[in-house]
């Protein structure tokens, strides 16, 4: 105890010493996040109001005729309604079937960590490898169609890829196959942290294994749901690598699959109206910005205390 | 967040539970399984075998295309091209963001709630909002087709993420623990070396294995920084070995599930932490 305390001053206010140290450790990261991040997005927004090339400043200021341009586009409104299908279908597709698949494996299973892993190998393999995968095998002589001849269903053999009918329910397959893994892992954490003691009582009250998990564990697990949804929604609105991988090659506007943003990327980068594709760019960020907001304010108020939005 | 690995539900008995549920997973595993079984039972057969027959097994099973491809420099170059990119990324990521969240969870001072609002909107900012500026900006500094050009952007997209999972480990910190080693001599800084990061530990490998995957995955940013097929990283090399050799699907499948055993064996070495950070992660 050789030591003093620390002064009174020190502790109060903020020494030049205080100021020094949070400027050291923490502007490194403001400098990286401001310059990469922040300053990008608003470029961004500054670029769609331009027509611009891409090269140079740009000078052919049009106002906010990019995006009157983009309400009357109908490749652009197209692919708005894909992502907008994309997302309600992933929410009531992945959202049962996981939540079912979580209850399985909630109950008393040996290997249930192995199983564990090997749901969640799809999520963690590479977009790209996913989508060469599934383009090889979804192909008019690929290995789907080959399985379906073998088994005597070759009636049922399709061009799943470029069939437009059939292109956007190839999508939310390979989808479900991506991700579904991740929102079962996500329920099960959920359910393993509900107390096992209200199972007991209510087994002790003589509750059927469904009225349990109906009465006590889905509630329970709702603050997941609606976390894992919000993920869902936004992910769904920003789809971009596994369309551009699988339909590039198909032109996703014809098959029926574009996405916002593969369509921004074929506008700007590919078709070099970069005024225009920051347009779009900019019109993606509103649409997932207003939805996040919306959702924050009225779904999870409950469970995340802002924690998006900067709370605490 | 800790609690998560404690809660986790024990059997009580010994028993084996039900067999319906063991037939409904193994159906589940083989589902999830069945491309990734594909992709690389593919890449044992030749052309003709999988144009005759494109699901079958391989018969006779041909190991040329994975040699070629185990052969390449090409394969090696960005197999080593995603390692640069994605061990600096992660670097990168956990030593600004740790740096960053100890200020935040450590210290009291005006607009440091500015501050933690300005990294947490950063979620709500997707890399494909920002990629034409990004690769302007990337251009501008003169770091297209280098690898810094995808590992900067990477790091700062990074950084909410990392940020939001580590400040709550640092504010986890007892006040009195600080006050002690402030009595010891321990300067704040010393305190940050010496208590905050071993303590931090767990959130750091959370936060740098999301990173990591997260580079070594990355498609878009890639994409529109590297063209100069010397700096391709793998998934790059992936779809331009793809496009190039339409035609030789076996070897297509080899590259491809090459490609893929870094990430696969990464994440079944550190899956505990994946899945708990990214469940951990969400719940706050």
């Amino acid at each position: 105890m050789q030591a003093p305390p620390p002064s009174r001053a020190r502790r109060r206010g903020i020494g030049w010493a205080q100021r020094l140290e949070i400027a050291a450790l923490s502007g490194p990261a403001i400098l990286v996040f401001l310059s990469f991040v922040i300053f990008p997005v608003l470029m961004a927004a500054y670029y769609g109001f331009y027509r611009w090339k891409g090269f140079g400043v740009p000078t052919n200021f049009v106002g906010l005729d990019n995006y009157k341009t983009i309400l009357q586009d109908s490749a652009f409104l197209a692919a708005l309604w894909h992502n907008g299908l994309i997302v309600v279908l992933s929410l009531v597709i992945q959202g049962p079937i996981a939540i079912g698949l979580a209850l399985l494996l909630n109950q008393r299973v040996r290997g249930q960590s192995i199983i564990r892993v090997l749901i969640f190998v799809p999520f963690v393999i590479a977009e790209v490898i996913a989508g060469t995968g599934w383009s090889l095998m979804l192909q008019a002589n690929g290995a789907v169609n080959g399985i379906l001849r073998s088994i005597g269903l070759g009636g049922l053999a399709e061009d799943w890829l470029a069939n437009p009918k059939l292109a956007l329910w190839s999508l939310m397959a390979i989808l479900t196959w991506k991700y579904i893994g991740f929102a079962v892992i996500l329920f099960l954490a959920g359910m393993q942290n509900i107390p096992e003691e209200l199972s007991e009582a209510a087994a002790v009250d003589g509750a059927s294994y469904w009225q349990t998990q109906r009465r006590i564990t889905l509630p329970l697990l709702a603050p997941t749901i609606r976390i894992w949804a919000f993920l869902s929604i936004i992910g769904a609105l920003q789809l971009f690598d596994l369309v551009y991988i699988i339909w590039g090659q198909y032109v996703a506007s014809t098959a029926g699959t574009s996405t916002m943003a593969t369509y921004m990327v074929t506008e700007g980068r590919n078709a070099g109206n970069y005024g225009y594709g920051n347009a779009v760019a900019v019109v993606l960020f509103v649409i997932s910005l207003i939805i996040a907001l919306l959702y924050q304010r009225f779904v999870l108020r409950r469970d995340t205390d802002g924690a998006l939005t900067g709370g605490r | 967040m800790a609690r998560r690995t404690s809660a986790r539900r024990r059997p009580r008995r010994n028993g084996w539970g039900n067999p319906i549920v063991y037939l409904a997973a193994l159906l589940l595993v083989g589902l999830m399984l069945g491309p990734v079984i594909y992709i690389i039972l593919g890449g044992f057969r030749t052309n003709s075998q999988i144009t005759v027959d494109p699901a079958g097994l391989p018969h006779p099973w041909e190991f040329g295309n994975y040699a070629d491809v185990l052969t390449s420099d090409t394969f090696w170059r960005q197999v080593t091209n995603s390692t640069i990119a994605a061990l600096a990324t992660t670097i990168g990521v956990v030593v600004l963001g740790v740096m960053a969240s100890y200020v935040l969870a450590r210290y009291k001072f005006r607009g440091r709630g500015a501050m933690y609002a300005l990294f947490a909107a950063g979620l709500m900012f997707p890399i494909t909002v920002a990629i034409t500026p990004l690769y302007i900006l990337v251009k501008n500094l003169g770091l297209v087709d280098t690898l810094p050009g995808v590992i900067l952007p990477q790091i700062a997209f990074g950084l909410p993420t990392t940020i939001i999972i580590l400040v709550p480990f640092l504010q986890a910190i007892p006040k009195e623990i600080e006050e002690a080693a402030a009595i010891d001599r321990c300067s704040r800084l010393g305190f940050f070396w010496r208590m905050a990061l071993p303590l931090s530990v767990p959130g750091l490998i959370t936060t740098g294995i999301l990173a990591f995957i997260g580079s070594w995955n990355s498609y878009l940013l890639p994409l529109f920084i590297l063209n100069n097929q010397d700096t391709f990283t793998l998934p790059l090399g992936v779809q331009s070995f793809a496009s190039q050799y339409s035609v030789d699907t076996a070897k297509v499948l080899a590259f491809t599930s090459l490609s893929m055993i870094p990430a696969l064996v990464f994440f079944s070495l550190f899956q505990r932490r994946i899945v708990g950070g990214l469940t951990g992660a969400v719940k706050g």
